[in-house]
């Protein structure tokens, strides 16, 4: 039987996010606790994946602290990146022994995910060859980057829902200059408690969970 | 010795990027401890060690991308750690180190030797291939010169290197033997002529300022000039075909489709590649910067297909991007003009009535192929680009 704990957290700055992960990973590695899937926004934080450009981030240091964006050198997967409010983040603290013992394998299922919470908004999404994320005719409404340590992952989703896409100017997303669109740009009123409930579906589709249990906790 | 190699993870993944070592060479690593990361696709992976031991060799540096399997490193499993780590547990030691077999000097060591002892087959490669051994960066224990470290250098050197030579010898890339070819076929193939014309960019420059942020915004990308110029040359070119046109001999080949080629220096300025906006004259200016802004990302990650670099009928070099004023650009055969394209900068000039005012000018540089186009003509070429570029009206981009 195949059991995750997802957490719906609100807003978690990042550094405390980043803290909870590690913790959450720590205990995933030791088999104390079940997969874990932590949903939750952040603040605004322009963030630099491990094998990310600096070029990619437009704006100057001053110019993001005086707009109020944090920033952060990460050790996710992907480039640069940019989170803010009206964002839903997934990051889930999977054990991939316990799954499959592939990391593209993993990406693409939690493209899978997105793309069928989307249709259940009516969304048509898809993947593009070389640029992961999920896609639509407007642009790409969510990003991926993930972190993996001893098969358990780290880092994950981030989805636009209702997000001020003009924060993105100040990145090249993901080094793609290539435009970025949120579900709310696509004309979808959902309710940000129906896409997360959404995206639990399409994890528990594509993970094969049987059963996910849903709290507000942030440790057990 | 143990190799440790790039793992596979995941079925369908046939490489990985190193992308940092975790351990020096010469450090102690404990099995399953976390060696190296590397990187594949958008995910971050942190590997652990297979043994305990000596991380003794580093075969593949850090941002290199290699395959699956490839060995990676080698750890020394009866090594002893010999950089500045907390001291090796007792245990670690108890397989002896062997010892290094008596040395026979033949030849006297340089006097700088420090690399320790040197075994009779290194000195012998040594010989053998006249190499001076200080040259040689030792990975074995305690920076020992190994075999593979002759051979590493050997490989790294493609001709025996004398001490204090004045030059480095290098092999050409592949991509930059093909741009020398191209520069000199092109200059023996056409008699180039480049015209000069100043063209004021004021309104272009307005329009853009008024619509940047919106349009980066909208888009995800910026606007720059070249797209206005490109479609102004679109413009131009449909007024006069003989510059879309080709030599073919005695004939003369005119082009119906309009596919202009845009020069993308890569990273570094150590290269150069022309992909090509198809049908560039039914494109507005959005869909111009996004064909340049697509073209440029994926000539810049080596993402280009054959066929998006060739069959251009025209071609725009923009080293304004780097500051320059004007410049003398080679014509990229079997075309027979190139527009080069200046840096945009505010300056006085002299307008109507003699007044002077400040406007924000940029030079174009037209070269073509005097064979087939005569001055006159590249010069109405070029004027109908500045007329369309200084009365830039359209509001919709």
């Amino acid at each position: 039987m195949r059991k995750c704990e997802l957490r719906d957290l609100g807003r978690v700055g990042y550094a405390e996010a980043f803290e909870l992960q590690r913790g959450l990973v720590d205990r995933r590695k030791r088999g104390e606790i079940p997969d874990q899937l932590l949903i939750l926004e952040h603040p605004h934080v322009v963030t630099l994946g491990r094998n990310g450009s600096l070029a990619n981030v437009l704006a100057s240091p001053e110019v993001m602290a005086r707009a109020g964006i944090e920033f952060h050198q990460t050790d996710r997967g992907g480039d640069v990146t940019y989170h803010g409010p009206g964002q839903v983040i997934g990051y889930p603290i999977f054990d991939l022994r316990e799954w499959k013992r592939d990391v593209v394998a993993y990406v693409r299922a939690i493209e899978q995910a997105i793309i069928g919470a989307l249709e259940e908004f009516g969304i048509p999404a898809r993947r593009e060859q070389g640029a992961t994320g999920v896609w639509t005719d407007r642009g790409k409404v969510a990003a991926i980057g993930v972190h993996i340590s001893r098969w358990v992952t780290s880092h994950g989703l981030a989805l636009n829902l209702t997000t001020d896409l003009s924060y993105f100017r100040y990145i090249v997303p993901c080094g793609l200059t290539k435009p970025v669109t949120s579900m709310r740009e696509l004309g979808c009123q959902a309710s940000r408690g129906e896409v997360v409930g959404a995206l639990a579906r399409g994890f528990g589709r594509e993970f094969g969970f049987d059963e996910i249990l849903t709290s507000t906790e942030k440790a057990l | 010795m143990t190799d440790v190699v790039m793992p596979q993870m995941g079925e369908s993944i046939v490489e990985g990027t190193l992308t940092k070592w975790l351990k020096k060479p010469g450090e102690r690593v404990e099995r399953d401890e976390l060696l190296f990361e590397i990187s594949t696709d958008k995910v971050d992976t942190e590997i652990p060690s297979p043994v305990a031991g000596v991380l003794a060799q580093v075969l593949v540096e850090e941002g290199q991308t290699v395959a699956i399997n490839t060995v990676v490193g080698r750890i020394d499993e009866g090594g002893v750690a010999v950089a500045a780590t907390p001291a090796p547990e007792p245990e670690a030691v108890s397989e002896p180190v062997p010892a290094p077999a008596p040395v026979v000097v033949e030849t006297p060591a340089p006097a700088e030797e420090s690399a320790g002892p040197i075994s009779p087959l290194v000195r012998r490669m040594a010989r053998d291939h006249s190499i001076d051994l200080r040259l040689v960066r030792g990975t074995g224990m305690g920076g020992r010169i190994t075999k593979q470290d002759v051979e590493a250098h050997l490989a790294k050197a493609p001709a025996p290197r004398e001490a204090g030579a004045k030059v480095r010898i290098e092999p050409m890339s592949v991509m930059r033997q093909r741009i020398a070819e191209h520069m000199l076929a092109s200059k023996r193939t056409s008699a180039h002529v480049t015209t000069f014309h100043r063209v004021d960019m004021t309104r272009v420059v307005r329009l853009r300022a008024r619509v940047k942020e919106d349009f980066q915004a909208r888009h995800g990308f910026a606007l720059t000039y070249l797209p206005f110029i490109a479609r102004a040359a679109a413009e131009a070119l449909r007024a006069y075909p003989l510059l879309n046109a080709s030599i073919d001999g005695a004939n003369i080949v005119y082009h119906n489709q309009i596919d202009i080629g845009v020069a993308v220096a890569l990273e570094g300025g150590y290269g150069l590649i022309v992909p090509v906006i198809r049908n560039a004259d039914e494109k507005n200016v959005v869909g111009l910067q996004r064909a340049i802004v697509d073209l440029a990302t994926r000539a810049r990650t080596k993402q280009l297909k054959p066929d998006e670099v060739q069959g251009g009928t025209f071609s725009i070099t923009n080293f304004g991007s780097f500051g320059s004023l004007f410049a003398t650009p080679v014509i990229n055969q079997p075309q027979v003009a190139i527009l080069g394209v200046g840096a945009v900068e505010k300056i006085p000039v002299v307008i109507e009535d003699d007044a002077i005012a400040i406007r924000s000018v940029c030079i174009l540089g037209l070269s073509f192929d005097h064979r087939l186009i005569d001055g006159a003509l590249a010069d109405l070429f070029c004027q109908k680009v500045k007329a369309i570029l200084e009365t830039w009206s359209e509001d919709v981009l």
